[in-house]
């Protein structure tokens, strides 16, 4: 292999990383609150995606990713009221079906609302062909775009949670909720909160990923997958954990392709988390004794 | 909300069904003292109602198959009403959606065979769904005349199940037509796993030798495939490719011309007929320019010549739905234009009844449709020629004919 068909390789492997991880850290964040894994995360990527697209019409892109951005957080404050906050203590198996519930009914609102049609943003920077050439190495500058969306949350997010003190109140909320309920803080606010949060996180992914991916009424199931898998894979509840994972798979799946065909592509990367989950059972950067205290 | 007001237009369709029942009453007896008037006998035909299935995957990954056929199908069944139905008849079109799954398809052609009574069903959209049901259509004689592409479903021929869309073999040919002009002899194949991809990729392997040409290199990508730039890398690699042809009918069709582009690769990119649809042009955006593909003459109507005996029918077809639906027509729409435009001719001349119908529509000549010129025969109940696909290219942001460069 070339030098230059590698970096070709290696940056196919960081977008699609990028992409994963994004959507992995909208995983975790709810999973911190609330201990569950919410189903729809992928349907807020496509929801971002979709609003973003629609409202371009009126308004000009970086207002319109932002207005989408707030809609689709608006979604998933509705979500948590609707189906999730009156509920008095939910079982796992209950929470995981209504997110699945969810997703489907975001999902056929969805291809109600815009049809079954692909539909995509505009490249943020130039148009489909344009691309930075390092030597004889082309990356498209959305790329750019995409790694940076994916390093301005991870920092944005730990800055959040670290000096904050909403951030302080949802990670004591994730450590021990009977704690955090004597401590005066509001758990139920925070669960809200925290669905607010990683729909933001999901539309922000599925704005930046559109010029890419293309956005379509079911783009958020196959992306729901992706992210789930990498946050196993991370450690669930670790947003660092998920980045580094996400970069791990998407670079495996690129380099995949330059030895065995395409269409194994996804049977090699799920091979790869099932060895490494059989070695690392709370993923590569979990540990088992917080792992101990969940109950999923 | 499209969707929604198609519902509503669909329900309202049913009221007026039975709206045009009574007029067609009314039809009836003006049309009973005319003949008495006239012929100084009384007595004229029985107005009823026949009774149309439909089975469209208006939802899941099909959608933008089914979508466009259901909404053309509903158009031209309530055109065919307002004109007055067929000779005094209305039809009463029955949709289901199938989701473009098989099983689904398989229990409403039952349920529209036997509970429904049906006389005829259009559709379904997928070629998997279709072959599921041609055994069913077949036993109960009923007249299935399928909106999907695969050559299978009328080869080997069964009696009463006919097809719309051209053949898969034809676009292959056409294809390697275009290639042997521009002295293409080594290229690489990229399918979507999907059941069109598939066959796709069995057809040009089967008839690449006839026109000299080698593939080098085959590789299927996931139909959800959202980033193809490592598979270009592979393909960038091997020097001696010539050309690409990607065969899917997935969003990848834009994202593979996408990645190619954006590597700086300025292969020639072929595409089967499943790019036929402007969304994916626009979708690829600048990178769409120069793709050649094999497709019917609706994209190009037109700037066909006066004279083609498609283009009145396209233009009117493409202006009506353009303005009902607020989209824009695709050949995909088109295939089911075709399956409503057959069985109407046929009901013209055999009226409510299966075994005739099925045989009017074997004796169809020369029919005018949005795919191609119809031609059925009892060997072909497809019924098209190489002739009904041209190539087609991008230029500027608009499918225009392909001239050779």
């Amino acid at each position: 292999m070339t030098v230059d068909l590698f970096f070709q390789y290696l940056f196919a492997g960081v977008t699609y990383g990028s992409i994963y991880a994004i959507v992995a850290i909208g995983f975790n964040i709810i999973y911190n609150s609330t201990g569950i894994i919410n189903f729809a995360q992928g349907e807020f990527v496509m929801l971002g995606g979709m609003i973003s697209i629609s409202l371009l019409q009126f308004m000009p892109l970086p207002l319109a990713i932002i207005v989408a951005v707030l809609a689709t957080m608006l979604v998933g404050a509705l979500v948590e009221i609707l189906f999730i906050r009156w509920l008095e203590r939910p079982s796992v198996m209950q929470m995981i079906i209504i997110t699945i519930g969810v997703s489907i009914l975001l999902r056929e609102v969805a291809l109600h609302i815009w049809g079954e049609s692909i539909r995509s943003l505009p490249y943020f920077y130039g148009n489909e062909i344009t691309t930075f050439s390092l030597g004889s190495v082309h990356i498209s500058p959305q790329v750019l775009w995409v790694i940076a969306a994916c390093g301005f949350m991870v920092c944005g997010l730990s800055l959040f949670f670290k000096f904050t003190p909403t951030g302080r109140e949802m990670r004591a909320c994730s450590v021990n909720r009977t704690a955090a309920i004597l401590c005066g803080i509001n758990t139920r606010n925070m669960v809200t909160f925290s669905f607010m949060l990683s729909a933001g996180i999901g539309a922000m992914a599925g704005c930046v990923m559109s010029p890419i991916t293309y956005t379509q009424y079911d783009c958020g199931t196959g992306l729901a997958i992706k992210g789930f898998t990498v946050a196993i894979l991370g450690g669930l509840g670790n947003s660092m954990a998920a980045v580094a994972a996400g970069l791990l798979l998407g670079i495996i799946e690129a380099f995949s392709v330059s030895v065995v065909p395409l269409a194994f592509q996804d049977a090699i990367a799920i091979t790869i988390l099932l060895i490494i989950l059989f070695i690392k059972p709370h993923g590569l950067f979990g540990s088992s004794e917080a792992a101990r205290l969940r109950d999923f | 909300m499209p969707s929604v007001g198609e519902e509503y237009c669909f329900k309202q369709l049913h009221v007026e069904g039975g709206e045009v029942v009574r007029k067609g009453y009314i039809r009836k007896v003006l049309l009973a003292g005319l003949s008495v008037a006239v012929f100084g006998f009384a007595g004229a035909a029985q107005a009823e109602v026949i009774k149309i299935g439909a089975i469209f995957a208006e939802t899941g990954g099909a959608a933008f198959l089914g979508g466009p056929e259901a909404r053309t199908a509903r158009m031209l069944v309530e055109q065919i009403n307002q004109a007055g139905g067929i000779n005094g008849d209305t039809l009463e079109l029955i949709v289901k959606d199938s989701g473009g799954s098989p099983e689904k398809a398989i229990s409403f052609a039952k349920q529209l065979i036997e509970e429904d009574k049906v006389l005829a069903i259009i559709g379904p959209s997928t070629s998997g769904e279709s072959m599921k049901i041609k055994r069913i259509a077949e036993d109960h004689q009923t007249v299935l005349i399928s909106c999907a592409a695969a050559e299978l479903i009328v080869n080997p021929v069964a009696s009463y199940v006919f097809k719309t869309p051209q053949k898969d073999s034809f676009a292959a040919r056409k294809i390697f037509q275009t290639m042997q002009d521009k002295g293409i002899r080594k290229i690489a194949v990229v399918v979507g796993n999907t059941g069109f991809g598939k066959t796709g990729k069995q057809q040009l392997k089967k008839i690449a030798p006839e026109y000299g040409v080698e593939i080098l290199a085959e590789e299927t990508y996931d139909k959800k495939a959202t980033d193809l730039s490592a598979l270009v890398a592979k393909l960038k690699s091997i020097e001696a490719i010539e050309a690409v042809v990607n065969w899917s009918i997935v969003p990848a069709q834009s994202i593979i011309a996408k990645n190619i582009r954006q590597t700086g690769w300025d292969v020639p990119l072929f595409q089967s007929h499943g790019f036929g649809n402007i969304g994916y042009v626009q979708a690829a955006g600048e990178a769409a320019e120069g793709i050649i593909f094999p497709c019917g003459r609706l994209l190009v109507a037109d700037t066909l010549a006066e004279n083609n005996p498609q283009k009145a029918l396209l233009v009117e077809y493409i202006r009506a739905y353009q303005k009902r639906f607020n989209e824009d027509a695709s050949g995909f729409g088109g295939y089911a234009y075709d399956a409503v435009n057959i069985l109407h001719e046929a009901i013209k001349v055999a009226g409510n009844d299966r075994k005739k119908v099925r045989d009017a529509i074997e004796a169809i000549q020369n029919l005018p449709g949005a795919s191609g010129v119809f031609s059925f025969s009892p060997e072909d109940h497809n019924g098209l020629s190489l002739d009904s696909f041209v190539m087609l290219t991008v230029k500027n942001g608009q499918f225009v004919l392909y001239q050779g460069q």
